[in-house]
């Protein structure tokens, strides 16, 4: 396609935008990239401690799966109405955009507190990030106490995201209408990127450690 | 053309195709959790699971987050570098296997792996 090469040639030439986006969601976009090389670190750590050592596969149905699995339901509806604020604001509409913010902001409140609850599960056990807990290390000889530290250390960070997440989100809803299109779109790639790492933490920390013995 | 004119665009998608890609990614994370469920060894458990999540990841990204309806440049700058990053810090795991046959000479198997 000779057309589209020599409109992208001509796009590098010099006083456009060649990206077609703002310099805020290139930022953005930037920031996702170096934020996603963070969780890839912490969660290939992870796999490193957990393939050189005797690993828990402490999880039981109830609580920390229905949790989990619900907290993973909860975070992808929020993306969803993520994406009802982002073209709602693509009509102009900013009523809708503001009430699908919050609608979004509040779903990601519920993950927190989901989130909350299944820890105080796990801590009232007796995990903590440097020691397992009594049962767990005598039904798995050898464990390493490392399981609480990665646990605790990745679901925390993106706990944190979250809850950074939440209020990015509703300093958007409160200023919707100064705000463009393009930068509510921007508060929208956050929130998504936030839910797509969750895509990888739920499965490597729940899912690889569900409790299947008898 | 002003800077601002050319940002300014419509928003492709309709709200059919974002209903279609959430069912989709809960139906993968249904999938997932039974997984979890049907005793698979854990190597073959975490290939299909890598698999699952980066089908949910690209769905998020390219529909979601809007990267497919970008230009390509954009693509092109983000994703291959982040591809190639990601798959560098794989060069550890030797290190691990290693360290693990130094602390435990017999393959060592939880009660887990068992089954």
């Amino acid at each position: 396609m000779a057309t589209e090469a020599q409109a992208i040639a001509s796009d590098w030439g010099g006083g456009r935008l060649p990206y077609r986006v703002g310099h805020r969601k290139l930022g953005m976009w930037l920031f996702i990239m170096s934020d996603s090389l963070t969780f890839s670190a912490l969660l290939i750590g992870y796999a490193y401690v957990r393939a050189s050592n005797v690993w828990p596969t402490p999880f039981k149905f109830y609580p920390s799966i229905i949790f989990s699995s619900v907290m993973t339901l909860v975070l992808l509806s929020s993306s969803l109405t993520m994406v009802m604020a982002v073209s709602a604001s693509a009509r102009r509409e900013t009523s809708k955009v503001r009430k699908w913010i919050l609608a979004t902001a509040l779903l990601g409140v519920t993950f927190i507190v989901l989130h909350m609850i299944e820890w105080r599960h796990l801590i009232s056990e007796g995990l903590t990030p440097f020691k397992l807990p009594e049962e767990w290390a005598t039904k798995w000889p050898g464990a390493t106490p490392l399981f609480g530290a990665t646990f605790f250390g990745i679901t925390g960070m993106h706990m944190f995201h979250v809850a950074t997440g939440c209020i990015y989100l509703l300093i958007v809803a409160g200023r919707v209408n100064k705000l463009k299109h393009e930068d509510v779109e921007i508060s929208g790639l956050y929130w998504h990127f936030v839910d797509l790492v969750w895509m990888f933490v739920f499965p490597m920390i729940y899912l690889l450690s569900i409790d299947i013995t008898k | 053309m002003t800077a601002h004119a050319e940002t300014e665009e419509h928003f492709a998608g309709s709200n059919k195709l974002f209903f279609s890609v959430w069912f989709w990614l809960l139906l993968l994370t249904g999938f997932e959790v039974f997984l979890g469920y049907i005793h698979l060894r854990v190597t073959l458990m975490l290939v299909i699971l890598m698999g699952a999540s980066i089908i949910k990841a690209a769905l998020i990204v390219a529909y979601f987050m809007h990267l497919r309806f970008e230009r390509l440049p954009l693509v092109l700058t983000i994703v291959p570098a982040l591809v190639i990053c990601i798959c560098l810090l794989l060069v550890f795991f030797p290190d691990s296997f290693r360290s693990r046959a130094l602390r435990s000479p017999a393959p060592v198997q939880t009660p887990a792996e068992t089954h």
